[in-house]
């Protein structure tokens, strides 16, 4: 239960500097297109690490999370849209509205139970999807496009794509330190109780409906922020972000990564993003190998690289 | 009034499509505990089977009958390859390593047929009305889409009351060690349903085919509806699936037909054509949450779970 | 002596089947109230009722003079009910330490705490402590809870239900599946335990029964059919006819 400096404790510091030191590298190559990729790859992990803590540490098996994408990034879209380009306001309007959209998602999906939630949460999301999709002033299906990223003051210029990828950066590290906060304190552990047995949770007196709903709505804030990130990053917003094949994804990187780990969702989000674009290197097809390697992980390393990594430690 | 009569016969339609597709859904889950995520995909290989068959052999019903068998033939490889190693293990891990065989379908489905998607045209003698009410004129395919459902509905019905095979679907359903202690072949059982399951699967898909749509994707579009009514009718309940269905089947129909109008009622006619179909498609995930909320076991529960 | 616990008219059916019928018992504070059956007499679906995990179609439950018959399960564990679980149902996955100390946490205001590190919280963590070693697992207690022995998840539900500093145990068969040696170990612990608590004891051992009970009610199908002190039930003949008898045959008298 203390940390020790294993193996991934070790990996996790390394990948960790080489994404503090990755725009030197793109400096001296110019290959523009890595920090391209790897400010997306950065997003995305916040988008996992968000999903890690309902889903690794608390069970909840949400199928609906690329929800908050979209609706982080349509608040930041709408808003530019509609004239207001200022930072300031957009990304609180995008963290108020996920937060609102997980209460009411969660508080009628937390009713349920085992696939049922699974179901329910896919649902909403696809609810989400199409009203985001019937909003033909936004560009409906086509999407909308961002003419101006998320305006703050001077120094801050997030169209400055080495400051952008900083900024995204040390929002990931600090949505790390913050989620593992969250999962060793008293609050956390009542959320891994109730992902452990939350009939017993229930029966030494903990109304675990309440906790689970607070951690669903953190978790859905803390994926609007990826999403408003996002839709700086693309410059472009659309209903695509969140279908359900997306939820698909972000869970892939969930349990690729290892689940319930504090750097496995990072593991996950760089293996599957980088899988995706040696893969497509390969063949237009690749996604052909991706599904039976799916299915390869779920029946054979289940813990994923995480749990590889400590297995190799033990021996 | 003509009109109406037509949105509801529509309605209907669509509803026993949606039976099909969700009562394989809920008869897998009922017996094996299965979560099927690549349900819609064997909905998609119907379509394009019968679209392939059905050119192969110039006949739409000779196209269809091979379409299903190929189907059936799809369903039970992937039962003994894939499904087999998942019973009895988590419920992620089922949604995991079938999301990863839509990712597969998809894309072997691409590689196969192309990304453009296909067509299936239906043969003349369907492509008619038929006089069903004085007044009343009625596409003859949606109509014989209809009378085949109702019959696949009342073959399940007869399967699963009264044959041996539908008391140890039904046993299964509230009782799985049960069929273990009866000493049943389990493996063989479970090929079989879900056989059954992705036969009617392939089947609403080509039945489908014609008026909506062979497409890449369209499995996942109408899976999360075939999930909706599973939910709605109680996860392993064929009679809830069916009940369900029509309702979702009516609602989404009528919905979409009558809710511009209603919305021009209240609002301005720009604001109603755009919201409209938003708020129709909602209108489904509404009734979900209600029923969640109401009773989030389902209208029909299967006992036992 | 007023009664910690009163129960009236509890029923319970499910479905065709009557688990509790009519059933009464009173529970004076102090008092080691054992409830002994036959298999299937209802005695876990008693503990359910009285737990709050099952609702009962009639009846109701005073605890401390107050009607909980009402209150929902999470409620009652901080009115001072706690209860140890016939199947284990512990968290495996955590330490055996962070199970008792969650259970110790339940009882310690909210947990809407979201910083400060829950395991290095000594008001949480030292308690547990003295629970485990009131059971004797304090050797075991950094261990992940699937770790233990049968025996040793028997003791660890039973420190989980006393780290809630209860009034009142409901224990279900608390010696399940124990070995001679154990289930002595557990009689004596029990024994003390007898001293600051009071215990409704479900059990199938009738040695520790006999040893333990100050009064013994006996259920079968779901009705009292006997309750009294422990001399009266050895000698009544209706309870020997339907239980007793076949379990002197097991246990050679």
């Amino acid at each position: 239960m203390t940390p020790t400096l294993g193996l991934r404790t070790i990996v996790a510091v390394v990948l960790l500097l080489a994404l503090v030191l990755l725009p030197v590298y793109v400096e001296f190559t110019g290959s523009r297109f890595l920090l391209t990729l790897f400010t997306r790859i950065v997003i995305l992990a916040i988008a996992a690490v968000s999903l890690n803590l309902i889903l690794g540490y608390g069970g909840m098996m949400s199928f609906g999370h690329a929800a908050y994408l979209g609706i982080g990034g349509y608040a930041v879209g709408i808003l530019a849209y509609e004239g207001v380009v200022t930072g300031f306001v957009q990304l609180p309007v995008a963290l108020l509205v996920s937060a609102l959209f997980a209460l009411v998602i969660g508080a009628l999906s937390l009713r349920t139970r085992g696939v049922y939630f699974i179901m329910i949460t896919l649902a909403f999301a696809q609810m989400t999807y199409y009203i985001v999709a019937g909003l033909a002033r936004y560009g409906g299906d086509d999407g909308l496009t961002i003419q101006k990223r998320s305006q703050f003051i001077a120094p801050i210029n997030l169209s400055n794509k080495v400051q952008f990828y900083y900024i995204c950066l040390a929002l990931l590290f600090a949505s790390i330190y913050l989620v593992w906060r969250i999962v060793n304190s008293r609050f956390g552990l009542v959320i891994q109780g109730a992902r452990s047995n939350d009939t017993r949770m229930r029966a030494i007196g903990f109304p675990t409906y309440r906790y689970k709903l607070t951690c669903f709505v953190i978790a859905g804030t803390l994926c609007g922020l990826a999403g408003a990130l996002l839709a700086n990053h693309t410059d472009f917003v659309s209903p695509a972000m969140m279908y359900w094949t997306r939820s698909g994804d972000l869970i892939i990187m969930v349990v690729l990564g290892g689940m319930g780990s504090t750097f496995g969702p990072l593991f996950g989000a760089v293996a599957l993003l980088v899988l995706e674009e040696v893969l497509s290197g390969i063949t237009e097809y690749w996604q052909i190998i991706l599904g039976p390697l799916l299915l390869l992980i779920v029946l054979f390393a289940r813990g994923g690289i995480d749990g590889l990594l400590g297995k190799v430690r033990h021996g | 009034m003509t009109l109406f009569i037509e949105q509801c016969l529509n309605g209907l339609q669509f509803g026993l499509l949606l039976f099909m597709l969700a009562a394989g859904l809920t008869l897998v889950f009922g017996i094996m505990d299965l979560v099927n995520l690549a349900h819609g995909s064997l909905y998609m290989l119907g379509a394009y089977f019968a679209a392939t068959f059905a050119a192969w052999t110039g006949s739409f019903v000779l196209g269809a009958v091979l379409a299903l068998g190929a189907t059936l033939l799809v369903g039970m490889a992937v039962e003994v390859i894939a499904m087999r190693r998942l019973y009895g293990r988590d419920h992620l891990d089922h949604v995991l390593a079938t999301f990863g065989l839509i990712l597969f379908f998809d894309e072997l489905v691409r590689l196969i047929w192309g990304a453009g998607g296909m067509s299936l045209p239906l043969p003349s003698w369907l492509n008619t009305s038929v006089r069903i009410l004085p007044g009343v004129d009625y596409s003859a395919y949606k109509l014989s889409i209809i009378l085949v459902s109702l019959a696949v509905a009342a073959f399940l019905y007869v399967l699963v009351m009264r044959t041996r095979l539908g008391m140890l679907i039904r046993a299964g359903a509230s009782n799985r060690e049960m069929i273990g202690a009866l000493g049943v072949n389990i493996k063989l059982l479970f090929t079989l349903v879900f056989g059954l399951g992705a036969a009617l699967a392939g089947l609403a898909g080509l039945m489908q085919a014609p008026i909506l749509t062979v497409q890449i994707g369209m499995g996942e579009n109408i899976l999360i509806l075939a999930f909706v009514i599973t939910v709605i009718g109680g996860i392993g309940s064929i009679r809830g699936a069916f009940v369900a269905a029509i309702l979702v089947g009516f609602i989404d129909t009528l919905g979409r037909a009558y809710f511009t109008d209603l919305l021009r009622l209240a609002f301005t006619k720009e604001t109603a054509a755009t919201a409209a179909p938003a708020l129709s498609s909602m209108l489904i995930y509404l009734l979900m949450a209600i029923v969640l909320v109401i009773r989030p076991e389902g209208l029909f529960p299967a006992s036992g779970k | 002596m007023a009664d910690l616990l009163r129960v009236e008219n509890l029923s319970k059916r499910f479905g065709g089947i009557v688990a509790t019928d009519d059933l009464a018992i009173s529970i004076p504070e102090g008092e080691l109230h054992a409830v002994i059956g036959p298999n299937g007499a209802g005695k876990t679906t008693l503990i359910a009722q009285l737990s709050g995990q099952l609702t009962p179609d009639s009846g109701r439950i005073y605890f401390a003079s107050n009607d909980i018959t009402a209150v929902p399960m999470h409620a009652r564990s901080a009115l001072g009910l706690a209860r140890s679980f016939q199947i284990t149902s512990l968290f495996l996955d955590l330490s055996v330490l962070d199970n008792v100390a969650l259970a110790v946490q339940a009882r310690a205001g909210h947990s809407f705490h979201f910083w400060r590190n829950a395991r290095r919280e000594p008001e949480l963590r030292d308690r547990a402590r003295a629970s485990l070693a009131r059971v004797g697992l304090s050797a075991r207690a950094e261990l992940p809870a699937s770790a233990l022995s049968h025996g040793e998840h028997r003791q660890l539900e039973l420190a989980m239900a006393l780290a809630s500093n209860p009034r009142m145990l409901l224990l279900d068969e608390p010696m399940a599946g124990l070995g001679p040696e154990e289930s002595a170990r557990m009689v004596s612990m029990l024994r003390d335990l007898k001293k600051e608590l009071t215990i409704l004891l479900v059990e199938h051992d009738m040695e520790a029964v006999f040893a333990l009970a100050d009064r013994i009610t006996v259920l079968v199908y779901g009705r009292v059919i006997a309750s009294g002190k422990p001399e009266d039930i050895r000698s009544n003949a209706q309870v020997r006819d339907a239980y007793l008898g076949e379990q002197e045959a097991v246990h050679g008298g």
